[in-house]
């Protein structure tokens, strides 16, 4: 292994990273901490995601996870406790089964994954390979992740920002657009009573 | 948050380039890493900031709620509409396919049609994507007041 890529080891280091925050966020029982950690979590998926030159997947990974995710959540926090209730201290033997069988699994299926960036792998071979060779000559735009997700995909990603404007519209029939508190202190109280009918 | 000098300069600062960032990202997707979705969030990120900074009062009366109301639906419409338009506009003499940005413009052997669809398409998710991300943080951000000091 003397070509060996050396890359490797940051992406080793960056999962070891990844697997002591994780082991952080379970333990921690301050939900502040927790959301940090999480954005945290977040920005180390993305330089891993980097360092396999994913980077349209990392940018989304920073900006969606590190960023709004955590003022999101921080924001959930807010409307309840800042601490965790600690958990029982009860052995969960069928937790355990199941987790450990999954890995045992997991670890069994390793050996038929395909190297990383073989280009006879299924993911990369028929589809993505045809992508490839028909962009310039069809789109003629360098980014081949633009071109599949905004015209070969141009209806998917039409799907996709349907179910934008779909969470948010969730969002605000279950919670209000939120201008209703300040107004609502100022109204009389038979408004306040319609809101929480 | 009025004592918090040091976070409200760097944040006006900040705010105009995170901005402009996020418009670079729009309309540099088609030759690098990015796109309407990220664009979008890093400009809804630049007022939450400011929400964050200077409160969410301010930030309604800079972004009112009502803009991110219409915006979110005005971005699908934007996609929807380019949709449909490939599908009026003549194309080689027939309608073309729904979403077939050749039909946009006559000049193929540049493909401009598609650079035209493509863009058009990400501006729809760009205004879609930030008005929905500041329309949840207003949603969540409405109900709670701001950020206690001894909490910073």
């Amino acid at each position: 292994m003397s070509g060996a890529d050396l890359t490797q080891f940051l992406d080793y280091t960056l999962i070891a990273m990844l697997l002591a925050v994780a082991f952080a966020i379970v333990r921690l029982r301050n939900l502040f901490a927790v959301v940090m950690l999480t954005g945290v979590y977040s920005l180390l998926s993305a330089a891993w995601f980097v360092s396999l030159d994913a980077v349209d997947v990392a940018f989304t990974e920073a900006a969606v996870g590190a960023g709004i995710s955590t003022v999101l959540m921080l924001g959930a926090m807010l409307l309840t406790a800042r601490e965790a209730e600690p958990a029982g201290a009860g052995r969960h033997w069928v937790a355990l089964a199941v987790v450990t069988v999954a890995g045992i699994a997991l670890f069994f299926a390793i050996p038929d994954l395909p190297v990383y960036g073989d280009p006879n792998a299924p993911a990369n071979a028929y589809v993505g390979a045809a992508y490839l060779e028909r962009t310039p000559n069809e789109i003629s735009i360098p980014n081949v992740v633009t071109a599949v997700l905004a015209s070969y995909r141009g209806y998917d990603t039409f799907g996709e920002t349907v179910v934008i404007f779909t969470a948010a519209l969730g969002v605000i029939l279950l919670l209000g657009f939120g201008n209703g508190r300040r107004h609502k202190a100022k109204t009389d109280e038979t408004s306040d009573q319609e809101d929480q009918a | 948050m009025n004592q918090h000098l040091i976070l409200r300069v760097v944040s006006k600062l900040l705010i105009p380039l995170i901005v402009v960032f996020g418009l670079y990202v729009q309309f540099h997707g088609d030759f690098g890493p990015g796109g309407g979705f990220q664009a979008g969030v890093i400009v809804a990120v630049a007022v939450i900031l400011y929400a964050l900074i200077f409160g969410i009062d301010e930030a309604q009366r800079a972004v009112p709620p009502s803009v991110a109301r219409y915006g979110a639906a005005a971005g699908v419409l934007l996609y929807a509409a380019v949709g449909l338009a490939t599908l009026v506009l003549p194309f080689a003499g027939e309608a073309a396919n729904f979403l077939d940005y050749d039909a946009l413009h006559p000049d193929q052997g540049h493909h401009t049609g598609q650079h035209y669809g493509i863009l058009l398409v990400e501006l729809g998710v760009l205004i879609t994507v930030a008005s929905v991300m500041l329309a949840i943080f207003y949603a969540f951000a409405g109900r709670v007041p701001d950020i206690p000091d001894e909490e910073w």
